[in-house]
């Protein structure tokens, strides 16, 4: 089954490169954008016996740094 | 001297491994052991570990991620908590960070650009085994080379480690957007130092200056006289 991890940038990091997005939309003319932070996403494709706990100790131990990052898991239905 | 016994470790994608084991051996006299990453043991006895600069599995996932759970790294955690000293240049500091051998992260430069160039760097804390050869507050200089070399930690945890004398160097001026401009963090028992400038990449003079290799000299002496 699919699995999808979304990583993201804990609230209060800096995130320069969400920043110059910003900026490059600012200068595309679209008005309006207060902020912007990238993260990303991350796609696994698990055995339907993988469970919760499984995936979560993978986020921590690797997918996701804990000091700068948060995460969220999905799984998402075939 | 005899018998100085230090390992470069290489990961694929390491850049300044060989930069790092001609430091060590002009400084020690002794041809240091390089050890590649899927290695799962260390050479035996060793007074010195050094992670040197680079780009390990291109950055892949995180700067340093995927280095910092290779085989050869188990063996240098042990090591380090028995207390051998370990010293992470650059992408080292960000494989050490990633690793839990040091606090806080490396984050993308806040002005999003790589920065190579010599900065003037101030010796925070004189009394380790790696900056003893300086003077407390002295200005030095080294190179920079990396793009994400913003040191972040929370607020907590940068109160503890300065009020633990455990920031080695501070950026002279702001490099990179790093947390009260720390350039290069020890671990709490002063063995493990991690630092973005590059003490190898200054060890004599034709290099453009010779302050890294005091760094090197302070760590070889320290270690023969202990």
């Amino acid at each position: 089954m699919k699995v999808r991890v979304h990583v993201s940038l804990k609230p209060g990091v800096l995130d320069p490169q969400g920043r110059a997005i910003q900026h490059s939309l600012e200068g595309l003319g679209f008005n309006g954008v207060h902020d912007v932070r990238a993260g990303k996403l991350i796609e696994l494709d698990v055995d339907e016996s993988v469970s919760d706990e499984a995936l979560d100790d993978m986020c921590r131990k690797l997918l996701a740094n804990m000091v700068i990052e948060n995460y969220r898991i999905e799984r998402v239905a075939a | 001297m005899s018998g100085f016994r230090s390992a470069v470790i290489t990961f694929p994608g390491s850049n300044c491994d060989r930069d790092m084991a001609d430091a060590l051996e002009k400084v020690s006299g002794n041809q240091p052991f390089r050890v590649w990453h899927g290695d799962a043991e260390l050479p035996e006895r060793l007074d010195f570990i050094a992670l040197p600069g680079g780009f390990s599995y291109g950055d892949y996932l995180r700067c340093g991620a995927i280095a910092s759970r290779s085989p050869i790294m188990r063996a240098i955690v042990e090591a380090a908590g028995r207390g051998v000293p370990v010293l992470g240049v650059c992408n080292g500091f960000q494989v050490l960070t990633e690793s839990g051998l040091l606090p806080g992260a490396l984050l993308r430069n806040s002005g999003i650009r790589f920065v190579c160039r010599e900065v003037p760097l101030a010796v925070a804390n004189s009394q380790s085994l790696f900056t003893s050869g300086y003077e407390a507050g002295q200005v030095v200089t080294m190179p920079v080379a990396h793009h994400d070399g913003n040191y972040f930690a929370d607020d907590a945890t940068l109160d503890r480690i300065e009020g633990e004398g455990r920031v080695a160097f501070h950026y002279a001026d702001d490099v990179n957007g790093s947390v009260r401009n720390i350039a290069g963090i020890l671990n709490e028992a002063g063995n493990v130092l991690g630092m973005m400038p590059h003490p190898e990449r200054a060890i004599e003079p034709e290099q453009g200056g010779s302050d890294g290799r005091v760094l090197f000299e302070s760590a070889v002496k320290g270690l023969v006289d202990a």
